[in-house]
Parts: C-alpha cells; sequence; structure tokens
C-alpha cells in the first residue's frame, strides 16, 4: 500500500454541445450523450489504451431510465470500453461530476488506480427537475427546511433577499455579460475545440450533428433581460435571463497520478491541488462556494489573492454575486468565467463541473502567469463544493 | 409523377419512406462547408424497415434537389435508428398489371438513384443499419459508403425471382469486379439468401470504410470530411480487362443450374446476363437493360408465384394456422426421445439446443442408449469446434443428456417424443407403456412420416395428449414441422406442440392426422408415378429427366437415393394400404431393396455422378414406355388430383398451406409457389380438377 499521497492531473476534458432541454436532444438518449463524450476523450487521447483505465465515474442527479442502471457501468459498456473496465455512478446533485473528479482524484492520490474517467450527465428534457423526487414529509413537519429550499430558483431569491445590495440590476448585468464573453468566445473559436460533435436525431426532422452549444442568446440586452417575469415569487428577482437554463448535455474528464501522465505522455492540463465540500442552509444554497472555497484554500494554504482563474458556476447570477462579493471581486473581474458560464451556455446539472474544469484548462494554457485556479459551484439542499489547481504551464512572474 | 408511376390498382396504399434533409457542419470535422444529410425514415420503428415505392422515390427525389439547392460540399444518405433501407416495396409489386407500369418503376428508381452519381456533388451512403435490394442500391449510386460494424447488407433480388434492377446488376460487378459481383448477385442470394456482414462487405469492396454504431454516424461524417480534404483517399479500379469474366460467369451460371436441378431459371440467368454487360456497357446502357430485366420478369408467373411464396413463408413463419392459443400450451421442462438411432438422435440434440432442459433418451439396451448420447455430444464439440456455440453452453447442455435402456427415465417428462421403428404395432404398445411411467398430462408425440396417429392413440387412457409431430430430414436443416391432430388431440396439447415448435423455430402446419399428413403424401404419389413409368418400360433416365425444366432443386431418382429405397418403399407400401390402389408398389422398388442397392446414380472416379448399372439391372421392364413429356405431365396430374383429395378431405384448411409445405419441407423453388400455382398456370388444375387451386392474381398475374 502506497503510504504517501500522490499528485493528481487533469489530462483532457471534453463534452458534448449542450442542448436546450427538449429541443436538440429531444431524440437523444442521455446515456448516448454520455457515450459520445467518452469516446470522444478518448479519440482525443489515443495514448490511452482503454484497457487500462482502471474505473469511470459518471454523475447524474436523476439516476432512473435512461440515466439509470449504474449510468457509469453501462455508459462504459455502451462506449464499447472493455468489459474489464469498471464503472460506478456517482449523485451529488449539480456537483456530479465535480465530485466525480474529486472522488476519482482520492483514489488516485492515495495510490487505489493510477488513470480513469470522471463525468457526468443529465438529460433534463428526459428528466425534469424534481421527477420522481419524494422529500420526507420531517423536512418541513420538523422545519428542517423552510419550502423554499427545495426550489432552486426560490433559493436565488433567498439570496438576493440575505443580500439586498446584489440587486436585479446586478445580477442582469451579470447575465448580460455572461452571454457577450460566450459569443465572443464562439467568435474566437475558444469553445468549440472542446466539443464532440454529437449525432442528434429528430424523429420529424432527420438526423442532424450538434456541433454548437443550443441555448446561449448572443442578442442579449439589459432591457430584453429587465422585462423578463419573475416566475419563483411576484416582484422577484430571478428571470430565465439571469439564470442556467435546463439543458442536456454530457461531459468527460481523464484524470491520471502525474507519475502515469508522464509515463504516457499525456497531456497536463491541470494539477489538483486540493478540494473540498461544505455545507450551508438549505434556502440559501447558492451561498455555498463561499465555505467551500475558504475550506479548501485554507486546505491549500492559499489566499483568495493566490487564485489567478476562477471558473464559477452560473446557476444563478446573484450566486455567482454572492461569492465574488464575499471575496471582494468585482462583478465584472476578468479573472472569472472569461469565456461566460452556464447563463450562456447551460447547465445540465450533473455534467457541469466538467465543463468548469475543461475551461479553467484553456485559461491556464492561455495564461501561463496564472500559477493557481478553482472550479466551484452551488448544490442544491444547501451546499458548495471548490477543486483547487495548479496551473502546469505556470512559468513564474505575476500571479 | 407520371400516372404510370403510381401504385396499381389493388395495391396495399403505400408507406411511405421521407427524406428528410438537414445541414450538417463539416468545420469541426476539419473541412469548411456544410454536407447535406438525407435520413430515410417512414415514421415506423426497425419492425417497419424503409421501402421504395413511387411516392418514397418521389420524396428521395425532392430530398435530392433540396440538398443540391444547399449548395454543399457534399451529399450524404442514412437511414433511421438500425435501419437504412430495405429494398423496393414489395407488395405493390404483385399488383402491376402492365408491362408499361412495371418499366416505369424500374425507370423512376433509376432516375432517382442515378442523380446521386450525376448530380456533381460527392455523395456519401452511410449506411447505418440493415440494407438489402434496392436499398443497398441507393447507396451503390453513391461516390463512397460507410457501413455501421453489426448492419447486414445484400441483394436478395434473384433470391425472389428478380434481378439487382435499381442500379446493383450493372454498378456492382463495375465496382468490384465479376468475380465478387457475382458472389454477391448470384451466389449469396441462392445459398438461401445469406447476407454479408460488415466485415464482408468490406472485404468485397461493397464499402469503403466500417465504424462501430455508437458513434458511426460522427465517425462516417469525419471520413466524409477526411475524403473532401483529399486526407482519404478512395481508390477504384477499373475491371473492364479483368481476367476472370468469362470464368465468374460460368461459375455463376453452374450454379444458377445446380441450384434448380438443372433448369435454366430466368431471375439469376438475367442477372448474369446484366453482370456480362457491365464489362464495357455504360451505367445508362446497363440501367436501361436493367429496366427490360425487371420488366420480363415482373410480368411474367414465376415472380409472381415467387412474391407469393415469399410473403407465404413470411408470414406463415410468424402464425401458424389453425394453432390453439399459446396459453393453453403446457410447461415443458423435461423430454423424453424413444428410441437413440439417427433420427431419434438429431430429435434430441434439436430439443436439447432449443427448449435447453433435460432430454433422457431411451434404446433397447443401455449401449445403443449410450450411442445416441454420445452422438448428441460429439455434435456439441463440433458445434463448439467450429465457433457456433461457446464451450460454456455446450457444458451446460451436455450436463442435460442422458440415455438408459430403462424407460422408467421418462417418469416427470411433459413431452416424449418416439422415433422407433415404423411399424403400428410397436408404436401402439409403446404409447401404452409409457402412459404408465408418465404423467396424465405428459404429451406423447409421434414422428411417424405415414402411420396413423389415431390409432397409435386407440386404447390409451388419455389418447387426447397423442399428436403427430413429423420433422423432416435433415431436423436441424429442413424448417417444416407437420403437427397432426387426431380426432381426439385437445387444444392443450395441440398448443403445447406448436409451442415446442415455435421455440425450435420451425414453420408449422397443422393438419389432420390422415396417411403421410402433406409432404410424403404428394411426394410418393408424385414419385410414384416415375417409378411407374420406368415399369412400364420407360427409360429411367428419360423419366428422372423429364421435369428438370420445372427446377426442382433434385430429380426424383436424386431424392430417392437420398431418402433411400427401403424408407420410400415402406411409406408407399403404407400409403397403399391406407389410402388405395393410385399408391402402387413398384416392382423395381422391391427389387432394388431386396438386393440392398440404395440409389440410381453413382459417384464416378471424376466426382461427377453416373447411371447405377447395377439399379439398371434391377429394373422391371414392361412394353408401353412413355415419353418425357407424358411423365411429366402424369406426375403433375397426380399432385394435382392428390392435393384436390386432400383439400377435400380437409387434411389442411388451404392451398396455401399446401404450398408452404412443399417449400419449406420438400424445398420445393420459390418461383413455382411451392407447387399449386404451377400446376394452376400450367392448366393442370383445371384439366384435372376443373378448377384452379389459387385465384388468378393470387400467385399469378391477374388476368
Amino acid at each position: 500500500m502506497s503510504s504517501h499521497v500522490r499528485s493528481v492531473v487533469l489530462v483532457d476534458a471534453v463534452r458534448t454541445p449542450f442542448g436546450k432541454a427538449g429541443s436538440m436532444y429531444a431524440g437523444t438518449r442521455a446515456d448516448d450523450l454520455m457515450v459520445r463524450a467518452i469516446r470522444g476523450l478518448l479519440d482525443r487521447n489515443p495514448k490511452v489504451d482503454p484497457a487500462s483505465i482502471d474505473d469511470v465515474a459518471i454523475a447524474a442527479a436523476t439516476q432512473t431510465g435512461d440515466q439509470g442502471m449504474n449510468i457509469g457501468r453501462s455508459a462504459t459498456l455502451l462506449a464499447g470500453l472493455p468489459k474489464t473496465v469498471p464503472g460506478y455512478s456517482i449523485d451529488r446533485w449539480c456537483a456530479g461530476a465535480l465530485t466525480a473528479t474529486t472522488t476519482i482524484a482520492g483514489a488516485i492520490a492515495m495510490g487505489a488506480i493510477d488513470i480513469a474517467i470522471a463525468g457526468g450527465v443529465e438529460h433534463m428534457g428526459n428528466h425534469p427537475m424534481g421527477e420522481l423526487m419524494d422529500p420526507n414529509p420531517r423536512y418541513l413537519a420538523e422545519k428542517l427546511v423552510e419550502q423554499d429550499a427545495l426550489a432552486m430558483g426560490a433559493t436565488a431569491e433567498r439570496l438576493h433577499d440575505r443580500f439586498p445590495h446584489l440587486t436585479k440590476e446586478r445580477a442582469d448585468a451579470y447575465a448580460l455579460n455572461s452571454q457577450v464573453k460566450t459569443a465572443q468566445a464562439y467568435v474566437d473559436g475558444k469553445i468549440q475545440r472542446d466539443l464532440i460533435p454529437t449525432a442528434a436525431r429528430n424523429p420529424e426532422l432527420g438526423w442532424a450533428i450538434a456541433t454548437i452549444d443550443e441555448a446561449p442568446r448572443p442578442t442579449t440586452t439589459m432591457e430584453g433581460l429587465a422585462g423578463l417575469k419573475t416566475p419563483f415569487r411576484p416582484a422577484g428577482r430571478v428571470t430565465a435571463g439571469n439564470s442556467s437554463g435546463l439543458n442536456d448535455g454530457a461531459t468527460a474528464a481523464l484524470l491520471a497520478s502525474e507519475d502515469k501522465a508522464k509515463e504516457l505522455g499525456l497531456t497536463i492540463k491541470a494539477r489538483m491541488v486540493t478540494f473540498a465540500f461544505a455545507g450551508v442552509e438549505p434556502e440559501v444554497m447558492g451561498y455555498g462556494p463561499v465555505p467551500s472555497t475558504i475550506k479548501a484554500l485554507e486546505k491549500a494554504g492559499l489566499k483568495i489573492e493566490d487564485i489567478g482563474a476562477f471558473e464559477v458556476n452560473e446557476a444563478f447570477a446573484v450566486q455567482v454575486l454572492a461569492f465574488l462579493d464575499h471575496f471582494g471581486i468585482a462583478d465584472d473581474d476578468p479573472r472569472v468565467n472569461p469565456y461566460g458560464g452556464a447563463i450562456a451556455v447551460g447547465h445540465p446539472l450533473a455534467s457541469s463541473g466538467v465543463r468548469l474544469m475543461l475551461n479553467l484548462a484553456r485559461t491556464f494554457e492561455e495564461k501561463t502567469a496564472v500559477r493557481y485556479g478553482i472550479t466551484t459551484m452551488c448544490i442544491g439542499l444547501g451546499m458548495g463544493g471548490t477543486i483547487i489547481w495548479e496551473n502546469p504551464h505556470f512559468t513564474g512572474g505575476q500571479k | 409523377m407520371t400516372t404510370s408511376t403510381q401504385l396499381p390498382e389493388g395495391a396495399p396504399e403505400e408507406i411511405v419512406t421521407n427524406a428528410l434533409v438537414r445541414d450538417v457542419d463539416l468545420s469541426p470535422f476539419g473541412y469548411k462547408g456544410t454536407l447535406a444529410l438525407i435520413t430515410l425514415d417512414n415514421g415506423f420503428d426497425h419492425t417497419r424497415p424503409n421501402t421504395f415505392g413511387p411516392r418514397s422515390l418521389a420524396a428521395l427525389d425532392a430530398a435530392i434537389t433540396d440538398a443540391a439547392s444547399r449548395k454543399p460540399a457534399a451529399i450524404a444518405i442514412t437511414g433511421k435508428p438500425f435501419i437504412f433501407a430495405a429494398g423496393a416495396d414489395l407488395s405493390a409489386l404483385s399488383f402491376l398489371s402492365k408491362r408499361e407500369q412495371s418499366l416505369a418503376i424500374g425507370k423512376l428508381g433509376h432516375d432517382t438513384f442515378r442523380r446521386l452519381d450525376e448530380i456533381g456533388i460527392p455523395t456519401f451512403a452511410f449506411i447505418n443499419g440493415l440494407a438489402l435490394g434496392g436499398g443497398l442500391e441507393v447507396g451503390l449510386h453513391c461516390n463512397y459508403r460507410t457501413l455501421s460494424a453489426t448492419a447486414l447488407t445484400g441483394l436478395p433480388e434473384v433470391f425472389l425471382g428478380l434481378v439487382p434492377g435499381w442500379g446493383g446488376a450493372t454498378i456492382v460487378p463495375k465496382l468490384v469486379g465479376p468475380e465478387r459481383a457475382v458472389q454477391i448477385i448470384i451466389g449469396n442470394a441462392l445459398n438461401n439468401n445469406t447476407m454479408m456482414k460488415a466485415k464482408d462487405a468490406l472485404n468485397l469492396g461493397i464499402v469503403d470504410a466500417v465504424f462501430v454504431p455508437a458513434d458511426f454516424l460522427e465517425r462516417s461524417v469525419a471520413f466524409a470530411a477526411s475524403v473532401l480534404s483529399g486526407a482519404t483517399k478512395i481508390e477504384r479500379k477499373d475491371y473492364s480487362s479483368d481476367p476472370a469474366w468469362d470464368s465468374a460467369l460460368a461459375a455463376g451460371r453452374a450454379a444458377a443450374l445446380k441450384k434448380y436441378g438443372g433448369a435454366e431459371i430466368a431471375s439469376p440467368l438475367k442477372a448474369l446476363a446484366l453482370i456480362a454487360d457491365a464489362r464495357t456497357n455504360t451505367r445508362g446502357q446497363g440501367f436501361d437493360a436493367e429496366d427490360i430485366a425487371l420488366a420480363d420478369l415482373t410480368m411474367a408467373d414465376p415472380l409472381r408465384a415467387s412474391l407469393y411464396a415469399f410473403n407465404l413463408i413470411q408470414k406463415k413463419r410468424k402464425k401458424v394456422e389453425g394453432a390453439p392459443k399459446p396459453a393453453l400450451g403446457r410447461k415443458v421442462a423435461r423430454v423424453g426421445v424413444v428410441g437413440a438411432g439417427l433420427m431419434a438422435s438429431q430429435l434430441a440434440l434439436l430439443l436439447l439446443r432449443n427448449l435447453k432442459c433435460p432430454v433422457v433418451m431411451t434404446d433397447i439396451d443401455q449401449e445403443r442408449a449410450d450411442k445416441g448420447v454420445a452422438w448428441v455430444k460429439n455434435e456439441l464439440t463440433k458445434l463448439v469446434e467450429k465457433k457456433r456455440m461457446s464451450a460454456e453452453a455446450a457444458g451446460r447442455l451436455a450436463l442435460l443428456i442422458s440415455g438408459s435402456s430403462d424407460q422408467q427415465v421418462f417418469a416427470g417428462c411433459d413431452f416424449i417424443i418416439e422415433a422407433i421403428f415404423e411399424e403400428l404395432s410397436l408404436k401402439q404398445e409403446l404409447f401404452k407403456k409409457l402412459e404408465k411411467i408418465v404423467g396424465p398430462e405428459c404429451v406423447l408425440a409421434t414422428n411417424t412420416s405415414s402411420l396413423s396417429v389415431e390409432r397409435m392413440s386407440e386404447g390409451l387412457e388419455h389418447p387426447e395428449r397423442v399428436v403427430g409431430f413429423h420433422f423432416f430430414n435433415p431436423v436441424a436443416v429442413m424448417p417444416l414441422l407437420e403437427v397432426a391432430r387426431t380426432s381426439h388431440t385437445d387444444d392443450a396439447t395441440t398448443a403445447t406442440a406448436v409451442n415446442i415448435g415455435k421455440e425450435l423455430k420451425k414453420t408449422m402446419i397443422i393438419c389432420k392426422d390422415a396417411p403421410g399428413f402433406v409432404v410424403n403424401r404428394l411426394l410418393t404419389r408424385f414419385m410414384g408415378e416415375i417409378t411407374d413409368a420406368v415399369d412400364e418400360g420407360t427409360d429411367p433416365a428419360t423419366a428422372d429427366n423429364a421435369m428438370r425444366s420445372i427446377g426442382f432443386p433434385m430429380s426424383p431418382f436424386e431424392l430417392l437415393g437420398l431418402v433411400g429405397p427401403g424408407v420410400a418403399l415402406h411409406v408407399a407400401e403404407t400409403l397403399n394400404a391406407n389410402l388405395g390402389p393410385r399408391y402402387r408398389i413398384s416392382p423395381t422398388m422391391q427389387a432394388m431393396v431386396k438386393e440392398g442397392v440404395k440409389t440410381f446414380y453413382i459417384k464416378n472416379d471424376d466426382g461427377s455422378f453416373g447411371p447405377n448399372p447395377v439399379a439398371l439391372a434391377l429394373v422391371h421392364k414392361g412394353s408401353t414406355p412413355s415419353t418425357a413429356e407424358e411423365v411429366r405431365i402424369r406426375a403433375l396430374t397426380a399432385l394435382a388430383q392428390e392435393a384436390r383429395m386432400m383439400l377435400d378431405e380437409g387434411v389442411v384448411s388451404s392451398p396455401a398451406e399446401i404450398d408452404l409445405c412443399m417449400l419449406m419441407g420438400a424445398g420445393w423453388p420459390m418461383h413455382l409457389g411451392g407447387i399449386l400455382p404451377y400446376l394452376d398456370r400450367e392448366g393442370i388444375s383445371e384439366s384435372v380438377c376443373g378448377q384452379r387451386f389459387h385465384a388468378p392474381g393470387i400467385a399469378s398475374l391477374p388476368q
């Protein structure tokens, strides 16, 4: 048994284009999306012998139907990996793929495995949020949580309540910026490079190949955002425009021990420093990334000032603002989500964690002066998760 | 669309295969431009494959126009999940009444498909699933083809009595050369319609690349981009000066003659002629010749009979006419086989392989029983060696087979089939004995070929459990099973028997218990006319060759050699005793059995077959020889008479069941429709019985 912690690296990460729920992937199964991401990942990494993959951890927030049957094992078989490659399923709601990554990383670090796939999939068209959910009546009877805790939009409204200075206008401005950054990233070809073209059939229209995200709205304006309904409360602040949408998509990341990656001559896109998850009141679940990031920084012996790149999942604009606000970072700080975020490209729940990682890896490539970056996201029922990564391309100089 | 390409009157409404066009951006695949992707989809799931009738062709034509108007870098065609396209809509073919209609449908297919080659934009077929006949031909017109690793492809036209007449007969030889074209178009089609696996299709040059199904479409698009960019180059060879043309065509002709017992059957010969033309003609000339060949075949009775036969086989494979509800059948968890000879052992193996339950065999002594068990186990070993069964599966089955000389091992059986010597009293005695061993619901089945099942059940406590279960040799290969009900057989017994037959993957007919059931009764009557003619003084070769032109797979005496004169004589004697003197006992046959002479033909030193002088010496020589034509007429007359009697007696309830029996039990060819459509079109039915078996148009051209 190994007695020392081993360095864990991100070799590569890819995703399918994200679709709007019930739209371009309406005729495509969730497991087929997952298969496509896994096969695309392996295609890009021909030096990896599929038989050498030690494990496959796949997340889904709803694990029934085409996301059931132990999607981790099922997707591995369907992807044509050797039957000797095992697989399992992970669930931490929105942080599914993030947790698949940290779970795999833990196993690599302690020497149990050398190389593995972590990913996630959510077909929200096939599995609407809350599908088959059966909350224990004790939650409300014993006032363990308030009703708002179970509706994500309502938790976002609660964040506005808690931080009144995080106004709807700031949320809308943040959302607009996300759209603008994503539009620019598409123009610059910075998003397409990690998308795996994915066949999608519509029985009425025939087969297509999805090559870009379906959700972005590059024509968004402040005026347009201001006029949107607030579906979670009358006179609320949370709208479809300053929230992520309902989406379908899958992501997959290849993780390895640094030694293994070097032995095989694989790319090293990021080196994991540490990670942390933390709980908060479920009614303000969007606040989760604050304590999880504090915890992770403490473990890493770093300060927020040491972090040069942020990939923060944009479940809701206000939730990102609460995070930035806490750490004293400007709403439009260029270190944060330089390619835009989930508000523009979408948030197929359990798959999003790896999307943050692949974006961060691209930032690391571009900004060799940046040494550390984080990927963080809020999680329903009151949690946050944060992974701190080190830039393998770091050349010294300013952080 | 012209009126002549609309559906003929009476044809079922076409299920239209839509052709849907969408743009695919090729830039993520490394090529700047778009691909117009046409999806063929009839809106049903894979159990109703895409097919092409006039409206479907019009839809594809419109889609090609639409695709081209988008100014794409390439056009590609793919199918719906699991299915590319299964070919022409055959349901309408049977209703074509005018040659112009047939010519027009052929031309419409060509005019649509050939655009894929002539449009001036690179075209691709992404064959994602089953592609047969016209379905594969669509792809052949494209410039390049990819194929899913699990998809089956083939050109079954010649099997059906057609030619690959939407381009296949012309394009395939030009694409892959004469030898492989003959193999695909003639060899595979005549070998029980063998389809190509993806590996075969790739090796034969029918497709350019094979990709696994998981991301077949994405990889196919990537392939297209790679061809467009020049990164992938596909070489095409010119086969016009290939040295193998003559030998390939001769081999194809020999295969076609062999298949039909030496008869010159139109569809393979026309297909060969089209292949031969492809050596030097232009595609357009080839397509024109295909149109004419298709029209010639379509407007002739053999094709109509063939289509009737094909549909009959398809339909009856699924549904057994007159079968009780399957739920009435009893569970079968232990099976007995009485006898351990070759027939019994074959039955035991078949039951074991398909029911996967304990099978016990008995014979008069342990040694014989052991021999039967050893034979079965050896067959399992052979299957493992041929990689047709895993060692694990064979091991499992080997544990389930056992043999004994003590019939007490049948205790607990749910179904017992006997295959002992064809002697009624023996079988009666056996069933009485078995009744004391087994429970009251155990089915007692007999594989007798000509004895009365009814009489075997006489005197039993439970005669309702007795049923005829008649296989054809070799039992693993011949698809027919005759299930014979006595006047006592109850529905539970019949349903159990039919359920087992389904498990054995047999095509079944349920008939009344009557001597010889269907196939042997007709074959024996037919054969009796030939031996009669010989006994009367007809030269054996003349008699035996009298029906060569019809296209039976083997001549009467070749069949006799296979069955053995002993069995044939025994059946003839039984039918003579039970059905009357029209089943005659041939003195020649008696002499052959007595002298132990097995066949009229013997193998020469060079491997060919020639007359057996020993057999010829035994021929009873009468003084009233017949001509070949007289022999043909009397044999066909006997068939018509007997078939009509069987229908009148209610042995089976429909002429179709008789045809099914001859197709599946005797291997008689589809272009005869079994046999009755042939008797109808030769005028035999009317002259002998005063009526046809089938109304005009059912298995013949409409009148």
